[in-house]
């Protein structure tokens, strides 16, 4: 087959990380609100009904959003071999326990109302609660150990290696600049599922959200600010040294890399990227002063942009880098050395190319059939089919 | 069994995978059940039909849910446990995975939220699309998972590269249409099929048992049994296909299985029973049918299936071949500019048998300092442990024919007998239930015991493919998720027979109005025309 020679190694390269990013956003735009609103549970539904309310506002939907983090997982696999091995491996028990939340969630949204016990209704609240704000704080909290590097190294044989006490050691990822961005994940997403509410849900529901979801805007904008301050003064950046070759065969190993410097000096190089952190703060603005106005579809709207604007904003200021390592820069993985070969990227992007606008089109057409406020007496009226 | 990394990984990866397969079968042949009633619903009218669909949907709601919550664990854990085979083959293997994803996962869980949610916001019709559209991605589903599979078996359409130092894609067209995983896939669909045809059959029969829901039962059954016999009959005629796509794929694990230790002149016999002993390298008592394993595996009379000893002999040689190859790996990774033309054709003239030397590693860090004891011990290695395969194999070929006896019997019954089952037989059904489970876990114990020593034949050990991990990391996740994924069962076992004691939810008021028309439609038409009267007497 000599059909991928069309597309040339780098640009297919490009566009893979571009997807890769897409894919995050998808699930955080997607998935976000359903976590968000597991979080939000125990804090705007206080009856039994009020909770159901809640839980059927995502009902429908929270399966197929789950797919674009399972996705997510197939396509880091398919297109980023090498980050695949080393991040999953390298996170292991926080993997572990990302997993744990996201296994709990789908048996939580299912089971929850098919016994009256409140007790065990109760039970599966709390699993719903974990199930939402686990993985929203987690990953917040991997992105900042990415930007913060990780110490691995590879062998000649590639073979991924972890260093000193962090590896697979839970506690070693809760550094507090990880945790910084932990914080701004979670309240981000929680924001996110408060616009969600505010335009599913009505009455004490809906209102006791876009109370939390304020607050919560404030602290994802100042969590998000801290943090670039953070990074401009505190963190250490890497940067591509010698000859940079960017459609060579995928092995870290063959490029250099320096540690030093800043991050934030990517908006010196490319200063078109600041529109990422623009939006981010100007969809937070505007998501917060939307739900305080009782807007409904735009402030969904802006709180997505915000999202996708600050996802965004980490790719584009670690371009080409994916996954740093502190103990031997050398083994980081870059956009030119740790992807698959030219020929599994193009094929992946005719399938993407395939399916994608097939998924959008029919996933709309479910988000349109289930158009509309989910009331209180449509979960008393329909017992036996909705949660 | 010592504790290590390997085998404490292998121990948790096959523990959630078989685990995860208790789930998956069911949502295969449910998902089309279910289908095939509401299609049944929406040509006839008959309420009767839309409460099956509904009530055996609420099954395939709690069962489908547990398969997609541990499906999650096994998307990510090649990246987790399996790290050196996730960079040494995912430029392969992770393709097929991602591409479940687009193709599969997004229609069935996009769509299953609609099934259960979308009864009154969908016409007939776009509801009844909803339920296949389910229906075809779950099974969607296994086509990608078995295409990744069978590349394991049978690592087609790729090669190594010495400058990534991991097997890359050389054509996606291979890799899609290789002939192990396409048997394995329509073998592994129709054995889901089955699994769900004997869950329905035999939870029907329990009602018929019970006296209650009868309407329901034995409609149920109807459907079951005719989907149930052509689903058994297929499974067994596709599993004699991987049977023989095995016989020039995968020689070592055919002969395990059948615990041919030496070669045959052909065509060779079948062990019918025996027993086979690993040390010795014989089988013991063995019963042997003239003929029948030469032509159930070469399909002639005249070609000849290795046995194991010969088997073990090519591989030591091949040992040796990857051995060379292995060399010039070395001498070109050190000098990557200028490597001399002739150690790249030593390369790539011996490359295919790379793997192999990657089985010395168990004993040595670099091969090319084994001793010939070494070598015999690696050569050694190829050979899975024969007796559980042999007896796992002949168990579950014994279960498939079992299922196509039952189903022939109870669709004759159905058919031809006015819907009688005898008491004894419809103890029977509720008995056999778990059966097919068995079978299925039997299945893939074969199929990936089988393949041992490699996580990738000929390609990749699995002594070499698991993560840099510890080994209290192994048992935090081991120990998390046997108590997790215990509990787990208890519920949905739990719910499942809450929801099958409870029974269909019968809509009174809505089958009476409609049995009302009915009745008014036989008389207008006077039994005549396309409203013939078909109903049992039940309505």
């Amino acid at each position: 087959m000599i059909l991928h020679t069309l597309i040339d190694y780098e640009i297919l390269r490009v566009i893979w990380w571009a997807l890769l990013g897409v894919l995050l956003i998808g699930f955080a735009l997607t998935d976000g609100f359903d976590m968000g609103v597991g979080a939000l549970l125990p804090f705007v539904a206080k009856t039994d009904v009020e909770r159901r309310v809640a839980i059927n506002t995502v009902g429908p939907v929270w399966e197929g959003n789950q797919v674009w983090f399972i996705l997510g997982g197939g396509a880091i696999f398919a297109a980023w071999p090498p980050l695949y091995a080393v991040s999953f491996s390298g996170f292991y028990l926080a993997m572990f326990a990302v997993l744990s939340a996201l296994i709990l969630r789908p048996v939580a949204f299912k089971y929850r109302s098919k016994r009256d016990d409140p007790r065990w209704r109760s039970t599966w609240d709390w699993a719903l609660f974990v199930g939402g704000a686990a993985p929203a704080l987690l990953f917040g909290v991997a992105v900042g150990n990415v930007l913060l590097g990780v110490p691995f190294h590879l062998t000649p044989d590639l073979m991924p290696m972890y260093d000193g006490t962090y590896y697979g050691k839970f506690l070693g990822l809760l550094r507090p600049f990880a945790l910084l961005a932990g914080v701004v994940s979670l309240s981000m997403l929680v924001m996110h599922g408060a616009a969600w509410l505010s335009l599913k849900a009505e009455g004490p529901v809906a209102e006791r959200a876009r109370t939390i979801g304020v607050r919560a805007g404030m602290v994802a904008a100042g969590g998000y600010a801290l943090a670039g301050l953070w990074m401009a003064f505190g963190i250490d950046g890497f940067s591509l040294t010698g000859d940079v070759v960017r459609d060579g065969p995928s092995n870290p190993l063959y490029s250099e890399v320096a540690r030093g410097g800043t991050w934030l000096s990517a908006y010196l190089e490319r200063p078109w990227i600041i529109f990422a952190p623009v939006m981010g703060f100007a969809g937070i603005g505007l998501a917060v002063r939307g739900l305080q106005a009782g807007r409904e579809v735009s402030t969904l709207l802006w709180s997505k942009m915000a999202i996708a604007g600050i996802i965004a904003s980490v790719g584009l200021t670690m371009f080409p880098f994916i996954l740093p390592s502190t103990v031997d820069p050398t083994s980081s993985l870059t956009v030119w050395d740790a992807s698959s070969s030219h020929l599994t990227l193009f094929v992946m992007l005719v399938a993407t190319a395939i399916f994608m606008p097939l998924i959008l089109l029919y996933t709309a057409w479910v988000y349109k059939v289930l158009w509309g406020k989910v009331t209180e007496d449509d979960v008393n009226g329909n017992s036996h089919s909705l949660y | 069994m010592e504790l290590d990394i390997v085998e404490l990984s292998r121990l948790q990866f096959a523990m959630t995978a078989m685990y995860h397969f208790l789930f998956v079968p069911l949502t295969l042949g449910l998902s089309i059940l279910v289908a095939i009633m509401e299609t049944v619903y929406v040509m006839t009218n008959r309420p009767i039909w839309r409460q099956m669909t509904k009530f055996w949907g609420t099954l395939f709601g709690i069962n489908f849910v547990l398969g997609v919550a541990t499906g999650i664990t096994m998307e990510f854990q090649f990246g987790m446990n399996w790290a050196y085979y996730s960079h040494y083959v995912g430029d392969i293997f992770g393709a097929p995975l991602a591409i479940e994803g687009l193709m599969a996962f997004f229609l069935e869980a996009t769509f299953v939220g609609l099934f259960f949610f979308g009864w009154d916001r969908l016409s007939k019709h776009a509801h009844l699309a909803v339920a296949w559209l389910v229906a075809l991605g779950s099974n969607f589903s296994a086509l990608w998972i078995l295409i990744a599979n069978g590349w394991m078996q049978n690592p087609v359409g790729a090669e190594f590269n010495p400058d990534t130092m991991r097997m890359e894609m050389t054509s996606f067209f291979e890799v899609i249409f290789n002939e192990v995983g396409q048997a394995k896939f329509v073998h592994t669909v129709s054995a889901g099929y089955v699994t769900a045809s004997v869950f329905v059959l035999g939870v029907s029969a329990w009602y018929l048992l019970k006296n209650r829901h009868v309407d329901l039962a034995r409609r149920s059954i109807a459907v079951a049994s005719a989907f149930g016999l052509a689903s058994a009959l297929s499974v067994v005629v596709l599993g004699d296909e991987s049977g023989y796509s095995a016989s020039h794929t995968q020689k070592m694990k055919l002969a395990a299985i059948e615990a041919m230790w030496e070669t045959h002149p052909a065509p060779a016999p079948f062990t019918a029973i025996g027993f086979p002993d690993q040390e010795a390298r014989e089988t013991h008592y063995a019963v042997e049918l003239p003929w029948v394993m030469g032509l159930i595996g070469t399909r002639s009379l005249t070609t000849e299936i290795p046995g194991i000893n010969d088997l073990v002999a090519e591989a030591e040689d091949k040992i040796r071949t990857g051995l060379i190859a292995y060399d010039a790996l070395m001498t070109i990774r050190e000098n990557r500019e200028a490597t001399q033309p002739e150690v790249r054709a030593a390369f790539e003239q011996n490359s295919g048998d790379l793997g192999f030397a990657f089985l010395l590693k168990r004993y040595v860090d670099d091969p090319r300092d084994a001793t010939e004891e070494q070598i015999a011990l690696a050569a050694n290695d190829t050979i899975p442990g024969v007796a559980p395969l042999f007896w796992s194999f002949r168990l579950m070929v014994g279960l498939g024919f079992s299922f196509i006896a039952i189903m022939a019997y109870f669709f004759y019954r159905a058919s031809f007998r006015g819907m009688q089952f005898p008491r004894w037989a419809l103890y029977g059904a509720v008995a056999v239930i778990p059966a097919p489970w068995i079978a299925a876990e039997l299945g893939w114990f074969v199929s990936e015991f089988g393949r041992q020593p490699w996580t990738v034949d000929g390609v990749l050990p699995t002594a070499l493919s698991a993560s840099h991990l510890s080994v209290g990391d192994l048992l935090i996740t081991l120990a998390g998720f046997m108590v997790f994924y215990t509990i787990l069962f208890i519920v949905e076992m739990g719910l499942m027979l809450k929801y099958i004691r409870k029974g269909p939810f019968q809509d009174v008021e809505e089958t009476e109005i409609w049995a009302a028309r009915h009745e008014h439609r036989l008389r207008t038409h006077d039994g005549k025309g396309p409203f013939a009267p078909t109903a049992t007497p039940a309505e």
